[in-house]
């Protein structure tokens, strides 16, 4: 069985950073495995602007994005296999992938890292009413289609869902030459960033109709139109409130999932609410030496962060390997969110091990204006940060000092206040 | 004429009312300087960065995805985009190659935003 020192599962964003750090932090043996005919991700289809801006102080295209990173993966050498599907990975490590040349191969690794991503939430997962008819898309799937393989999905559009990639389609299609007749969201608020919401719906003229949702669709073949109904409180539908959009297109974005099948074959612990691994605070799952970074750990708004958060990744990984793959010692400070914060990444902090700054991110469950985001250790405030504004959509940060934790701290809780 | 529009320059999106009475231009609903200079731009002269995709011809992809290089006038854009969306390149595309030149006139040139390799 060949034997690698890191193996790192999926060739986006996240698995590039990653690989790129492991090399810089002394790892040469290192293998990357992507399923997809070419490396970088999703930013292959991320055809808009609006990326970089923290990484490389400029605002680059997706695709731009990408090409940085595996030109900096081939001047490395770094080795990875293409169209390669892993089927399984074990708790002790085995990589199985398969390939059209060489079959089934199983790889032994000393440290992985998961960097699969995510997926979108399918129209199966959302009980909409209707026949299966043709015309209806999840969003990135409508972009895969436009912005690589060329199709044009459809004329006349409604979005369900205002979720990132639903903005950008909404404006995709638009300048193609399709009209977008509304964007429905069954929150009061957007679940996407500002800067889209005015440059992709209000410079077209595009309605984002909040707590509203699809209640028909109608048509057999192909779609034919759309009911929208408001919803209320409960984001149950009003009756009475029934509105009739003829369309042939419906595309959804109403949610991204981190894709862990992979990581429960590994027997990794995942968190309820992420969807993610359960994480150190060096992004360590709870099988030791197999790390997660990324969308698949938890849904980024910023290829930036990914990146960063890949780069720890890979970094980690190559110490495990370099201090000869032992487990981290001593038990874990473990963080909650509270009181309007829904998660945190990581869950918990090993002090033995940890740097003297770490980074924690998370979540916030609604829209808070002049607030504060405060961090308790057992009880007591250790950090408060004032916020005049956060909201779902934008992911929050906040950096804590290894000396500020005393050693026998036994729960980190982050709080909204007001 | 007075302007109501969202403020994108940082997460907080301020409700900014622009008025705008002959030369002068004033600002109101911002939190800082960086608002009061988005509203003046994007209610006297707004910008843009357009980007799409152009086809291709022998690529190993059929498309090859492009950008103005810098911005354009916000009314331009979809004038530069019929323009996009008429040009067709032949493979090999490398990242940065200009696809069209001074495309609607607008003195930007639109670029390949990734390297397509001839088959």
């Amino acid at each position: 069985m060949k034997q690698y020192n890191i193996v790192i599962i999926g060739g986006g964003p996240a698995g590039l950073a990653a690989a790129l750090s492991a090399k810089e932090h002394g790892i040469d043996d290192i293998l990357i495995l992507e399923r997809d005919e070419r490396l970088g991700g999703i930013l292959n289809q991320c055809i808009h602007n609006g990326f970089g801006l923290h990484t490389f102080k400029e605002e680059l295209t997706g695709p731009e994005y990408a090409e940085r990173y595996i030109d900096k993966v081939l001047a490395a050498g770094i080795p990875y296999k293409l169209n390669a599907t892993v089927a399984d990975i074990s708790p002790d490590k085995e990589v199985l992938y398969v390939t059209a040349e060489e079959g089934a191969v199983t790889v032994k690794a000393d440290a992985v890292i998961l960097a699969m991503g995510c997926r979108e939430r399918p129209r199966g997962a959302l009980g909409l009413p209707g026949f299966r008819q043709a015309g209806v898309y999840t969003a990135g799937t409508a972009q895969r289609l436009m912005n690589i393989e060329g199709y044009m999905v459809g004329k006349e559009a409604v979005i369900l869902g205002s979720g990132d990639i639903g903005l950008i389609m909404a404006r995709r299609m638009t300048l193609a030459g399709a009209t977008v007749k509304a964007v429905a969201e069954l929150m009061p608020y957007s679940g996407g960033l500002k800067r889209n919401i005015v440059q992709c719906l209000d410079d077209f003229g595009i309605p984002l109709l909040l707590s509203h949702t699809v209640t028909r669709i109608h048509g057999k073949e192909r779609v034919t139109g759309v009911t929208l109904s408001q919803v209320g409180a409960d984001r149950k539908p009003i009756p009475g409130t029934e509105e009739f959009y003829p369309c042939d297109t419906l595309l959804l974005s109403c949610g991204l999932l981190p894709e862990n099948e992979l990581s429960k074959t590994a027997g990794v612990k995942l968190d309820p609410v992420t969807g993610g691994a359960e994480v150190t605070d060096t992004l360590e799952t709870s099988v030791p030496g197999i790390f997660s970074c990324g969308n698949v750990l938890h849904v980024h708004d910023l290829v930036d962060n990914v990146s960063k958060e890949a780069a720890l990744a890979g970094q980690k990984a190559a110490e495990y390997v370099q201090n000869g793959c032992k487990a981290a010692e001593g038990a874990g400070i473990r963080l909650r969110g509270e009181s309007g914060v829904r998660y945190t990444v990581p869950q918990s902090i090993v002090l033995a091990q940890a740097d003297e700054k770490i980074v924690v991110r998370m979540r916030v469950g609604d829209v808070f204006r002049d607030k504060a985001l405060v961090v308790y250790a057992d009880g007591k405030e250790l950090k408060r940060q004032k916020k005049r504004i956060m909201a779902p959509g934008e992911m929050e940060e906040v950096t804590l000092l290894r000396e500020s934790l005393a050693p026998d701290t036994k729960e980190i809780v982050l709080r909204v206040e007001g | 004429m007075k302007h109501e529009l969202t403020c994108i320059r940082c997460p907080i999106g301020c409700q900014l009312t622009v008025e705008v009475e002959g030369e002068a231009v004033t600002v109101t609903g911002n939190s800082c300087p960086r608002g009061a200079e988005y509203g003046k731009k994007e209610v006297t002269a707004p910008t843009r960065t357009v980007t799409g995709s152009v086809r291709v011809t022998g690529g190993e992809l059929p498309l090859a995805s492009v950008k103005t290089a810098t911005d354009v006038p916000k009314e331009k854009v979809m004038d530069v985009m019929a323009e996009i969306r008429k040009c067709r390149v032949t493979a090999p595309v490398k990242i940065g190659d200009v696809v069209i030149a001074d495309v609607a006139g607008t003195g930007a040139d639109v670029v390949a935003t990734r390297t397509i390799k001839a088959i």
